[in-house]
């Protein structure tokens, strides 16, 4: 698909996110985290373009929460926030992917499943600083000095999160098709012959892997301001493994996938959740099946298959 | 030495604790390894299938006691049951899903066994409830056993002592035996090594990897079903599960079946010790153990390197 169709595409996507959160006004909260949600799912898909899985990202979704979560009692403006928690989340990210950009395939996702969870015991464990399974709430926050309550919280978080996905899907939509982006997929294909033309596939794979911490980090700041309480469960293997999800059911064919996808997952785990109260998360497996089994390409393939044939 | 004096039943206790706690987790672990071995694929629902076991032997063993069955039956009960799981379970899981998606991309293949992790998970707690469900009549039976210990004695339950690792050593045994000596145990080496030559030479590697993931399946649940009467059995112990065999596998290296004994003990061990020294560290433990191993060995103890192809 053209860089205008999809820049078109994306603008429609907002616009009508917009107005779901103007008409419906409960999606607001569900939209808010589908982008947030989306937001990290980015960066996951950034690493499935070198065909590596983290099953660990949670890890930096949840570091960033509780960073906000404690922030809000020092310095409560969400525009110093949010970068400051995607900033944090990302030398994290450089620090452990240094370290894992070393390894493929399934001792990469492994690696990054053993942090996050190392990560998930302290927080559980750690009562006296993080209160464990209970979590933290936020303290009051600011948005440029105003404090934000009631309504005007929730369209300012939802503003913020449009213009972070906008913003950071821009750029990983021209990073991807930069050489950058292909000696990325290279990657994947093989590795040897990256090293063969003098480019080094763990720089290639590093760069990926730091984008994908900030992208998680301002994700789960976003999240952490939409629902006001963090718990260790967002750095649970099982939130990383929700992360990996969402991305095959969007599509990792374009970077509007992850939001597509994001958006059915929040709206099929409520509507799930609704109707069959102890089987939602049975309900969200057969989805993924029936995904994988019929539209490899994810939703976003349904749609551009269409468009091919139109 | 004072110290040793006043904590010597802790280093006994902790190396007692460990030993049969490893047994349960290498039960789990060789299988998950056997299955990677012949699919290429990290069975995330491996863990769903050690629950389903351990609740299926609660449940099987306490109906049979209530209809006033003698107490040594409840041993017999927990192989049984783990039988009938592995039976019922793996051929279905593994021609209705799996082999349909051997042809698709690794990333798909595993995210179909995370989506069927997430449907097991739910009717798993809507079979057999959310209460914690207790089945100790087989270690009641056995009684205790006073250890000797240097100058002490260290009571313990023979159930962990005899039974746990006595049912792993000869699990180890079997699957050694029957790997090195036997034509289907030669059959599955040759699939696990390179399996376009394996049925270039006449194997029928589809029925190999149906056997082997059946196998698999019931070490699972018989490795849930020999741990079921030492642990409450709850929602979410199939989760926890995984993560742990995960790190056993990527420390042993893949398809180590004498690997996974190793690593089990030292995570096994780790884990116990750090329960009687640092009990915070409990879960980090096994990861801390992983990682190490990794920044040394990246192909894990015991994994064989590939060669890069260009």
């Amino acid at each position: 698909m053209s860089r205008r169709a999809e820049t078109l595409l994306a603008l429609a996507g907002a616009a009508l996110v917009v107005g779901l959160a103007y008409a419906v006004p409960w999606l607001r909260f569900v939209l808010t985290i589908a982008l947030a949600k989306g937001l990290a799912v980015l960066g996951i898909l950034l690493l499935l373009r070198a065909g590596q899985v983290s099953f660990g990202h949670a890890l930096y979704l949840a570091l960033a929460a509780y960073a906000v979560a404690f922030g809000t009692a020092v310095v409560p403006e969400a525009l110093l926030l949010v970068p400051a928690a995607g900033l944090l989340a990302g030398l994290v990210g450089l620090v452990i992917g240094l370290f894992v950009v070393r390894y493929r395939e399934i001792f990469f996702g492994m690696l990054n499943l053993a942090l996050s969870m190392v990560f998930y015991s302290v927080l559980e464990k750690f009562y006296a600083i993080t209160h464990g399974a209970d979590g933290i709430r936020l303290g009051p926050v600011t948005f440029l000095g105003l404090p934000l309550a009631g309504e005007t919280a929730e369209w300012t978080v939802l503003g913020l999160a449009l213009v972070l996905v906008l913003g950071f899907g821009a750029l990983v939509r021209v990073a991807l098709a930069s050489p950058w982006g292909e000696a990325l997929a290279g990657i994947k294909t093989r590795e040897t012959r990256l090293d063969f033309m003098g480019v080094s596939p763990r720089r290639v794979l590093l760069i990926a892997y730091v984008a994908s911490a900030v992208m998680a980090g301002c994700g789960g700041a976003l999240i952490a301001l939409t629902t006001r309480h963090v718990t260790p469960a967002l750095a649970y293997w099982t939130t990383s493994g929700e992360l990996v999800f969402i991305a095959i059911l969007g599509g990792a064919g374009s970077v509007l996938g992850p939001f597509l996808g994001a958006a059915a997952y929040e709206l099929t785990r409520v509507y799930a959740a609704a109707l069959v109260a102890n089987a939602w998360q049975a309900v969200l497996g057969i989805v993924l099946l029936c995904v994988i089994v019929f539209a490899p390409g994810g939703l976003w393939g349904l749609i551009a298959r269409r468009r091919r044939a139109a | 030495m004072s110290w040793f004096a006043e904590n010597g039943l802790l280093v006994g206790l902790a190396l007692l604790d460990g030993l049969s706690y490893a047994a349960a987790v290498f039960m789990v672990a060789v299988g998950l390894n056997l299955v990677f071995g012949v699919m290429r694929v990290l069975n995330v629902a491996h863990g769903s299938l050690y629950a389903i076991g351990g609740y299926a032997a609660a449940s099987l063993g306490l109906f049979v006691a209530s209809l006033g069955a003698p107490p040594w039956a409840g041993l017999p009960v927990l192989l049984a049951a783990a039988v009938l799981v592995g039976a019922l379970l793996g051929p279905l899981i593994e021609r209705l899903l799996l082999r349909r998606m051997q042809d698709q991309e690794p990333v798909l293949q595993l995210l179909v066994t995370f989506a069927l992790f997430m449907i097991l998970e739910d009717l798993q707690k809507l079979a057999f409830g959310v209460q914690p469900v207790v089945f100790d009549a087989p270690l009641k039976w056995l009684g205790t056993v006073d250890v000797p210990f240097g100058a002490d004695a260290i009571p313990f339950t023979a159930y962990q002592l005899y039974v746990l690792p006595g049912v792993a050593l000869a699990t180890l045994a079997i699957l050694a035996v029957v790997l090195r000596y036997t034509l289907v145990g030669r059959m599955v080496v040759a699939v696990t090594v390179d399996r376009e030559a394996a049925r270039a030479m006449g194997i029928d590697a589809a029925k190999v990897t149906l056997l082997t993931f059946t196998a698999g399946a019931a070490l699972a649940a018989l490795g849930g079903a020999l741990a079921a009467p030492t642990v409450s059995l709850v929602p979410g112990v199939g989760a926890s599960t995984i993560v742990l065999s995960f790190a056993v596998v990527a420390t042993a290296g893949l398809g180590q079946i004498e690997g996974a004994a190793v690593a089990a003990l030292l995570i096994g061990l780790g884990r116990s010790f750090a329960v009687y020294v640092a009990p915070e560290f409990e879960v980090v433990v096994p990861y801390a153990i992983m990682v190490t191993v990794l920044l040394f060995r990246p192909q894990g103890l015991f994994g064989v390197a590939e060669t890069r192809r260009i």
